[in-house]
């Protein structure tokens, strides 16, 4: 059972750059797991730790007001690259829950609503203002309301956003996809029997 | 065709192999799509297995699951005898434990037919026209190449594919990328796909499949596009198709899974049709000239960041919006001072291999650069085959000895060095022309600098010593 999304109010970590990929998230020397768990503490690893393994003061998620942060405000094209779901899983097991963007990067988008975690687009003026509020830390708490569709702003604006109807259905419901398409197993035979007819050489 | 419902009007070819694949579809238009392929390897399936275990569920079509061990497997001759990094070793075991109790194809560490994936897929004729395709890797876009509806998927939906051989999928939006006239000399494939995603951006094709076209597309061989395909993903696109024709056929024809007597008759009829109609409508249009194309190396650490090889290293103002303090970073990252000519940025490492550029025609233009000529003092080359059968195939036509007489490692098949999850990396600092996909921080190694080239453009380099416009190369007797 997948966890649900509903309401969520917490830190939003700002990280501007665009086009973070997916080996940044987490890089490939963490995907030697076969678990899905355990994968947060190496979450941007090469930002977040120094070659020594110490911690790099610089990085947001290392500074004392984004420790505990649930949501990221990021740049362009976030989770652009690689396919690897360990994107997800690490964030997850970080503790983000939401990530907003002007733009995701098609594979990542779909993955994270494989794992409870709801990734917002909004226009430009609408990331640059949350990423602001994102800049002040605890002292501004952001909402993401998934029933309404709405974001908001520390100041209480409110920011609608788009989601596709059965992706936020499951969302806020933590319904696993596989349980639901399993019931759909007479479609699926009746498919085969004609492709079987159509296309035998496949 | 079968489906149940399916667009009405001009189709493009996108639209024709989507609906031939819907099982149902829901009022809001997402659609249950039928896969007829899912290849899988060691990184992204173990927790999809785990998760059918778990459930006490089947693999639904083990006949249409195809498991090989790529982006793990060292690539050294001793891999004969194990790996020695516990946890790669692990994952493969996995692979070859879940393989064996799920009853699906599987090509072992040290089988001759090993290799990347997205090398094994065709090569075994298990990709064919009008297919999807599904992989737990963003690089399966590379069997677009033969007009198979191809993406990667994450590991929830690899364990989606295995229970139930179907994906919850919405449509993408319909982008065509044509390019126009002939390919200049030196200019190759690689060039192609990397000057597209330097004009669209790595997130221009977030939403669409593309389909390349034109004449340039159509005067390709199969390795060429599957070069094309590849980065389809690298510039954001769900897939990347070619319409499938005579050249596709004849690549396809005689392979171990194609099919075979009348069923390829009947096959090549239907792949005839798969083809966008001429008034097929589009959400998004690019033209390029293929005269325009230059051959072309990336700057930064992104696909995008693109030029070709006679221009210089931009400068962070030369951008604007975000791209600013990216380019900023991705200089920094990469060492290089804005105004620097291309080619005269020094390297100490050439890769030629991936998904990308891993095949035969690959080594064979590689080895036309090198025969009689050898690399640079002080740099290190490795060529890896996409498959033991590319190797087998290289090693017939004499190309192994002109890259280990150029200095070259000669590798085992694998992914390698593409993305330094073996023992194939680059030390911090360490600057690499390289064949594959990806130029992201760390990608090769922490550290590592990568510039993404053509086969041709990697070889020349790595005898120049560093970055090179092959055309002088080419222009020069050895």
């Amino acid at each position: 059972m997948m966890e649900k999304f509903t309401t969520l109010t917490g830190i939003a970590a700002p990280m501007p750059l665009v086009n973070i990929d997916t080996d940044m998230i987490i890089p490939k020397q963490f995907l030697k797991t076969i678990h899905r768990s355990g994968l947060g503490k190496n979450l941007f690893d090469e930002m977040r730790y120094n070659p020594d393994g110490s911690e790099n003061p610089d990085f947001v998620l290392n500074k004392p007001a984004y420790r505990d942060a649930q949501i990221i405000v990021a740049g362009d094209n976030f989770g652009c690259g690689s396919s690897r779901e360990h994107a997800p899983w690490a964030l997850k097991d970080f503790g983000i829950r939401a990530v907003i963007s002007t733009s995701f990067a098609d594979i990542f988008y779909n993955n994270c609503f494989q794992n409870g975690i709801l990734p917002v687009a909004l226009p430009q003026d609408a990331v640059d203002a949350l990423m602001r509020d994102a800049e002040n830390g605890a002292n501004a708490r952001l909402t993401i309301d998934l029933e309404n569709q709405v974001v908001i702003g520390a100041d209480g604006t409110e920011y609608p956003f788009q989601i596709d109807p059965h992706r936020r259905h499951n969302l806020l419901n933590g319904l696993d996809d596989i349980g639901l398409t399993l019931e759909k197993a007479a479609s699926i035979s009746s498919y085969e029997q004609q492709a079987a007819q159509s296309r035998p050489w496949v | 065709m079968t489906g149940t419902t399916h667009t009405t009007g001009p189709r493009t070819l996108y639209d024709k192999i989507f609906d031939a694949h819907v099982v149902e579809r829901q009022p809001d238009g997402t659609c249950l799509l039928y896969i007829d392929r899912h290849l899988v390897h060691e990184v992204t399936s173990p927790q999809a297995f785990e998760g059918l275990r778990m459930a006490g569920r089947k693999v639904h079509s083990p006949e249409r699951t195809i498991a090989v061990p790529d982006h793990n497997v060292p690539t050294t001759p001793d891999r004969v005898n194990g790996i020695e990094n516990p946890e790669g070793r692990l994952q493969v075991a996995e692979l070859d434990k879940n393989a064996r109790d799920f009853g699906v194809n599987y090509y072992p560490m040290n089988d001759i037919r090993q290799g990347i994936v997205h090398i094994v897929g065709p090569e075994q004729g298990w990709t064919l026209p009008g297919m999807t395709v599904v992989c737990g890797d963003s690089h399966t876009a590379t069997h677009g190449a033969f007009g198979a509806l191809a993406h990667g998927i994450g590991t929830s939906e690899v364990e989606h594919v295995l229970a139930t051989q179907t994906l919850i999928q919405k449509k993408s939006r319909n982008m065509k990328v044509e390019i126009t006239g002939k390919l200049r000399p030196g200019v190759t494939a690689k060039d192609i796909t990397l000057s597209i995603i330097g004009h669209t951006g790595t997130a221009g094709g977030t939403g669409y499949v593309i389909e390349y076209c034109g004449e340039a597309i159509r005067d390709l061989s199969m390795e060429g596009r599957m070069t094309v395909c590849n980065m389809a993903i690298e510039g954001g696109a769900r897939a990347g198709l070619i319409a499938p024709d005579d050249t596709t056929f004849t690549y396809v024809k005689g392979r171990p899974h194609a099919p075979k007597g009348a069923a390829w008759e009947a096959a090549v009829a239907w792949w005839r049709t798969l083809k966008s109609d001429d008034d097929a409508r589009w959400d998004k249009v690019v033209t390029i000239r293929a005269e325009d194309i230059a051959p072309v190396v990336t700057w930064g650490t992104s696909p995008e960041d693109v030029l070709p090889i006679t221009a210089a290293v931009p400068a962070p103002e030369d951008f604007t919006g975000g791209k600013v303090g990216a380019a900023r970073r991705s200089l920094d990252y990469m060492g290089l001072t804005p105004g620097t000519p291309l080619s005269d940025i020094a390297i100490d490492a050439v890769f030629i291999g991936s998904c990308t550029n891993g095949r035969i025609e690959d080594l064979r233009a590689a080895a036309e650069i090198l025969r009689g000529r050898h690399l640079a003092a002080g740099v290190r080359g490795m060529v890896v085959p996409g498959s033991g059968l590319v190797r087998l195939q290289a090693e017939e036509e004499g190309l192994d000895k002109i890259f280990t007489d150029a200095g070259f490692e000669w590798r085992l098949a694998g992914c390698s060095m593409c993305l330094g999850m073996n023992p194939d990396q680059l030390a911090p600092g360490e600057r690499c022309a390289a064949t594959s996909n990806r130029n992201f921080e760390g990608r090769m190694g922490r550290g590592g600098r990568t510039h993404l080239m053509s086969p041709i453009m990697a070889a020349a380099a790595g005898v120049a010593g560093h970055l090179v416009d092959v055309r002088e190369m080419m222009a020069q007797p050895v």
